[in-house]
């Protein structure tokens, strides 16, 4: 199963890499990442592979969530289910 | 493989455009409650909702969670209330209303709906006792909610029922006046009331359902608004599948979440209802979809054929995506709930005529109106009566949710907080009714009620 994860905010140095961290501890892999910077605007999208979760799926998002606070980015995090229903028949 | 533009145009949809679950509803019977003594019978209830209901709040924050996809409320149907009370005095309704109240306040569900009545063809016992305690029941709780239908195609109109619902609202506004009459927002009318509807003030749990079930009430007028908004000066034939599609994507978001929610509950998913439910916050207006289509202002000529056009095109996106569709599923077209409809009325360009006749073709009906707290019993019935027949003779369901508000008149305004949002007071005819509702009885089933 894959999630989605949404993360953007002001650009400062070392955004992918906490975020990376931060799923890897949790045994989250990343399998793509989509990023831009627009006039110091972060906005970066990653597919992670969420199988090997050490944790319940609820508590990695309050991880990440928190994360964003704690770095003052806006990170969402999103089970692929949603999309696949709302864009596929 | 997610696409990318997908993922985005979804983020989009959730942050941008208010997009979200409005209700997550569990559907409960009471059946197995009766007693003919109220304490024991609340006890019964009590136990029965807090036992089924128990992880619905949890659950449904998990999968909110789990999608990224708010839902805005928690709720409970129980059976009308009427049919499990029985020969009850009046104090054992009231007695039933404070149970159902502090089941709701213990499991943290803003309201629980279903203390109300059937009484399309003629009052029970019950059902009377019940209507009478109504104003009182609403007034002494928070989270309550009551219907009363009055009118179906196959029975027809019960005017005895319409005339004492007329009674019951001014009572409810006199009742709650140092709350803005907030009491009768809690208050629906109905004729052709659906028995699987997730939403409120007009849940309940009909007598064809199962012993719980999950029913879920989709959003999403922003949604809508912001395709249209994009897709400038198209054609009639391209607005409409531009809606239908959107729909489907709206749709397939709540039957997601329903399936999900009847599986983690072990409870069975019932119906999607795929009305689009605004409230007053910028963005989430049905109002400025219809003024996305080109009108200057909802309530100007053109108004009623921009409804039916979303009304009819929400209907055909969503009933693809989901594999039981029920409720009201329509647009709602609340005043005080709506941003666009609210600035309409207080520019003057909307009137409550003109809202009646929006009803005719979509859900659900005459919704949080506020009127004057001087506007007479008899002209709260004649506007019962006109939308109940709308209702009627065109085999949908129409529902009357009127709000006069002790102390004030046209022009001002009365805020009831919340997702109720707040409202100018709109002008009602000063002729009278009152000798035609006086008649009593009952307007016979319309010819096409003969389908046999």
């Amino acid at each position: 199963m894959k999630a989605v994860i949404s993360v953007t905010g002001r650009d400062s140095m070392g955004i992918i890499a906490k975020v990376s961290c931060a799923c890897a501890e949790y045994g989250v892999n990343i399998i793509d990442i989509s990023q831009t910077v627009l006039s110091e605007y972060f906005a970066m999208i990653m597919i992670v592979d969420i199988d090997r979760i050490n944790v319940p799926f609820g508590s990695f998002v309050d991880k990440m969530t928190e994360l964003g606070k704690a770095q003052k980015l806006e990170i969402h995090t999103m089970h692929e289910d949603l999309f696949n229903s709302m864009h596929r028949i | 493989m997610l696409e990318m533009n997908n993922i985005l145009e979804t983020i989009n949809m959730i942050r941008e455009e208010n997009l979200d679950i409005r209700t997550v509803t569990m559907g409960i019977s009471l059946y197995d409650c009766v007693s003919e003594d109220a304490d024991r019978l609340c006890a019964k209830v009590y136990d029965k909702i807090m036992r089924c209901a128990e992880k619905l709040v949890p659950t449904a924050c998990d999968i909110e969670k789990t999608y990224g996809i708010p839902i805005i409320n928690k709720r409970i149907s129980v059976t009308p209330v009427s049919m499990i009370g029985g020969d009850l005095p009046e104090e054992g309704y009231l007695k039933l209303a404070a149970t159902l109240d502090r089941a709701a306040a213990d499991l943290g569900v803003n309201f629980i709906g279903g203390f109300g009545a059937q009484v399309q063809k003629g009052m029970t016992v019950g059902a009377r006792r019940l209507m009478e305690v109504i104003p009182q029941a609403l007034a002494e709780t928070e989270r309550v909610c009551s219907s009363v239908n009055v009118a179906s195609t196959k029975a027809g109109i019960n005017m005895d029922a319409v005339a004492m619902t007329g009674r019951i609202i001014k009572e409810t506004a006199s009742l709650t006046r140092d709350r803005e009459s907030i009491g009768c927002a809690k208050f629906v009318v109905f004729a052709n009331a659906p028995e699987d509807n997730p939403f409120m003030a007009g849940a309940f749990h009909g007598v064809g359902e199962p012993e719980t079930v999950i029913n879920v009430g989709v959003s999403g007028p922003g949604v809508v608004a912001s395709a249209i908004r994009r897709a400038g000066d198209c054609s009639f034939s391209e607005l409409a599948d531009l809606i239908k599609k959107t729909a489907f994507k709206i749709t397939r978001m709540g039957q997601l979440v329903a399936c999900e929610a009847s599986r983690r509950l072990g409870v069975p998913f019932g119906i999607v209802d795929l009305s689009l439910a605004p409230t007053p916050a910028i963005g989430d207006s049905v109002a400025h979809i219809l003024e996305g289509m080109g009108l200057e202002s909802v309530g100007a000529p053109g108004t009623t054929a921009a409804l039916a056009l979303l009304n009819d095109a929400v209907k055909k996106g969503g009933t693809m995506a989901s594999s039981f569709v029920g409720g009201l599923s329509g647009a709602f077209i609340p005043v005080s709930e709506d941003a666009g409809m609210i600035d309409a009325v207080a520019r003057g360009a909307l009137t409550i005529e003109k809202l009646e006749a929006m009803t005719a073709v979509c859900s659900v009906g005459l919704d949080m109106i506020a009127v004057p707290g001087d506007t007479p019993e008899s002209t709260i019935c004649g506007i019962i009566a006109d939308e109940i027949s709308i209702g009627v003779a065109n085999t949908k369901t129409t529902a009357v949710r009127i709000i006069p508000v002790c102390g004030k008149g046209v022009g001002e305004t009365v805020s009831f907080g919340g997702l109720l949002g707040y409202a100018p007071i709109i002008a009602v005819n000063g002729c009278s009714a009152e000798r035609f509702i006086a008649r009593g009885g009952r307007i016979p089933a319309p010819i096409h009620s003969l389908k046999n």
